[in-house]
């Protein structure tokens, strides 16, 4: 089992990032390397169960079941259905904690997957630095920009 | 109803030294402003799942916590109030670290549940919020920016241990008092099973003065570039390095080693020689009375076998060891005649428990302990060769004689049929041959702390100079000048 864990720190509160994120459908308004997406079977954004699916820029197609969604947490959790990646058992969780010392959150991205033997490292690269690094920097550029 | 408080910050260092600081569940009293002094219930130890805390605060309450959770993995501890003088009750808080890895910084969640007297809700929470949470947060960030280990905000990320900018004083070659020489220098993070430790007070031996003239090349080669002075001191932990069980960064230290290099503000020292110190031990303390007090417990008991009646001739009686030879062998029932230079000298060894002073600027004594007591069972001599005849004269049948220095010069060899004729034993000690392991050090120190506690060593007088005045402090030393013990403080 591999984990990838990244974290940072947005200059945003944790309920105005939560606006932004929280769409299960909303990826390519927030993420670089998304380009579209849409809801399999016409179900609800924030449907637990619905499925995203979705193209990255680079054209890879990939499909995400919502396991577990908490507007109290404001925690989303999914895994992955189908994808050119190479990964299996694929669980990710993305999480905001308000940081009360300042109008800040705390936000998390983790993931937990396996994968064939020798690509872990760039497996563990391309997720943490280029999708969740990735994702976390425009969140901070969006929020910086306000 | 209950209250709830939760307060978070980011703090601008590694979680791993966070943490370490907030895992010890006895360290608050190190860093937060607000709590007085601390100890664990019962011995137990700080991550005992289960121990209790009873601590003080500035303001006088008094509070006992028990901790529930302590978990190194999640970075967790829950704790809660179980007796308090401040009306919070069912009080359950938890403090949770996780890392920021964009920065190697630390995200801090604190909170907590507890009830109040009615109508006490509003301000309790602010209590806890503001007087608790939010200080305790910004007293870490003090904490730790004192230890240099907290980086300028937007600065780059950390590794887990960096050099550290110190300040050390270097012997570039063998000569007087002014050959020490301060300087900046670099502490390089602690390597495997070593304690980099921020040094508040440094212990200034007689040694010292020895190795700086070169007496002992072998102890403090120049070959190789300057060297540093030094063989104990007391301060606190900043980090330690792989492997070290039970030294916590925070924690209040003191060592002694057998390889100089303390006169600094920052050293890595093997974990072997450090020992904690208790809370009623003050640094200057430790440092003007570890090496000394070790020296006097070997003495007195390994090499005097001091008892009831044993007549002790203590040369140097004003001195570092001399006053605390003087103060334990008179509590432990021996009868000590000290010499001294001066009479203002010979006032302050009768005070540490002499019976009787002998003032001489001359080595002239053997006469006056010969009828004082009839002669020495143990002498203990830091005069050396300008005081070998009448140390020999003032030795009683069977009597020992420990050279412990030489301040006059290095004595000639001594003939084996010269002792015959008193059948006089010789002693050489040296002190690190004593303290060759932990537990050996740990015993001693014991013993030592309690002599102090009971009074049967007083604490000891001290005259303190900075680090960069270590010229002024051997200077003053070798002067004969000086009275108790010499230290350096940064």
């Amino acid at each position: 089992m591999i984990k990838v864990y990244v974290s940072t720190v947005i200059d945003a509160s944790a309920d105005n990032v939560w606006q932004r994120i929280r769409d299960f459908n909303a990826l390519p308004q927030w993420h670089p390397a998304i380009a579209d997406s849409r809801i399999e079977n016409n179900d609800a954004c924030d449907r637990v169960g619905c499925i995203r699916h979705f193209h990255t820029r680079d054209g890879g197609m990939i499909r995400e079941r919502l396991l577990g969604l908490s507007d109290y947490d404001f925690s989303c959790t999914y895994e992955i259905l189908e994808s050119p990646m190479g990964v299996d058992n694929y669980v990710a969780t993305m999480k905001l904690t308000p940081v009360t010392d300042g109008n800040r959150s705390f936000a998390e991205w983790s993931a937990e997957f396996e994968c064939a033997e020798g690509r872990e490292r760039e497996l563990t690269e391309t997720i943490g630095s280029g999708v969740f690094q990735g994702g976390f920097d425009a969140l901070k550029r969006h929020f910086g920009r306000r | 109803m209950l209250q709830k408080v939760v307060r978070s910050t980011i703090i601008d260092a590694p979680i791993e030294r966070v943490w370490a600081v907030l895992r010890d569940f006895n360290s608050h009293d190190q860093w937060h402003a607000v709590v007085e002094q601390s100890r664990i219930d019962g011995n137990e130890r700080s991550d005992q799942v289960g121990c209790v805390r009873s601590f003080t605060l500035k303001d006088g309450n008094r509070i006992r916590e028990q901790l529930l959770t302590l978990d190194d993995r999640e970075h967790k501890s829950t704790y809660c109030i179980v007796e308090a003088t401040v009306p919070l009750q069912r009080y359950v808080a938890t403090v949770t670290l996780k890392p920021v890895t964009e920065g190697n910084r630390t995200f801090w969640h604190w909170e907590s549940t507890f009830a109040t007297p009615p109508g006490m809700e509003r301000e309790l929470r602010e209590m806890v919020a503001t007087g608790v949470y939010e200080a305790g947060f910004e007293n870490l960030r003090r904490h730790l920016r004192v230890g240099a280990d907290l980086r300028a905000s937007g600065s780059q990320p950390l590794p887990t241990a960096l050099p550290v900018a110190a300040r050390r004083v270097v012997v570039a070659r063998y000569g007087g008092a002014e050959v020490l020489q301060p300087e900046h220098a670099e502490t390089a993070a602690p390597g495997p099973g070593e304690v980099r430790i921020r040094q508040r007070a440094i212990g200034v031996n007689y040694f010292d003065v020895y190795l700086r003239k070169g007496w002992m090349p072998s102890m403090l080669p120049l070959q190789g570039g300057p060297a540093v002075l030094g063989m104990e001191a007391a301060g606190t932990v900043l980090d330690v390095g792989a492997g070290v069980m039970g030294l916590m960064p925070g924690d209040r230290v003191a060592y002694v080693g057998p390889a100089p290099g303390s006169y600094c503000s920052l050293r890595c020292v093997p974990a072997a020689w450090v020992v904690p110190l208790p809370a009623a031990v003050e640094f200057d303390t430790a440092a003007a009375l570890l090496l000394k007090g070790l020296t006097a417990d070997i003495l007195l008991r390994d090499l005097g076998h001091v008892r009831p009646g044993t007549r002790v001739l203590l040369h140097a009686a004003a001195g570092g060891v001399g006053l605390l030879v003087a103060a334990w062998a008179s509590a432990l029932g021996a009868t000590v005649i000290g010499t001294a230079s001066s009479d203002s000298k010979a006032r302050i060894a009768r005070d540490h428990g002499c019976r009787h002073v002998i003032v001489s600027s001359d080595y002239r004594f053997a006469d006056g302990m010969q009828s004082l007591c009839g002669g020495a069972d143990l002498i203990i001599d830091g005069l050396g060769e300008a005081a070998r005849e009448e140390n020999y004269k003032a030795l009683a049948p069977c009597g020992h004689w420990v050279s412990l220095g030489q301040a006059s010069g290095a004595l000639a060899p001594i003939d084996p049929d010269w002792l015959v004729q008193k059948s006089a034993s010789f002693s050489r000690p040296v002190v690190f041959a004593y303290l060759h392991s932990a537990a050996a050090l740990a015993e001693r120190c014991e013993r030592l702390w309690a002599a102090l506690a009971s009074g049967h060593i007083k604490k000891p007088l001290v005259e303190r100079y900075s680090l960069d005045a270590a010229a002024q402090a051997h200077a003053r030393l070798e002067s004969r000048l000086s009275v108790g013990s010499l230290i350096l403080v940064t």
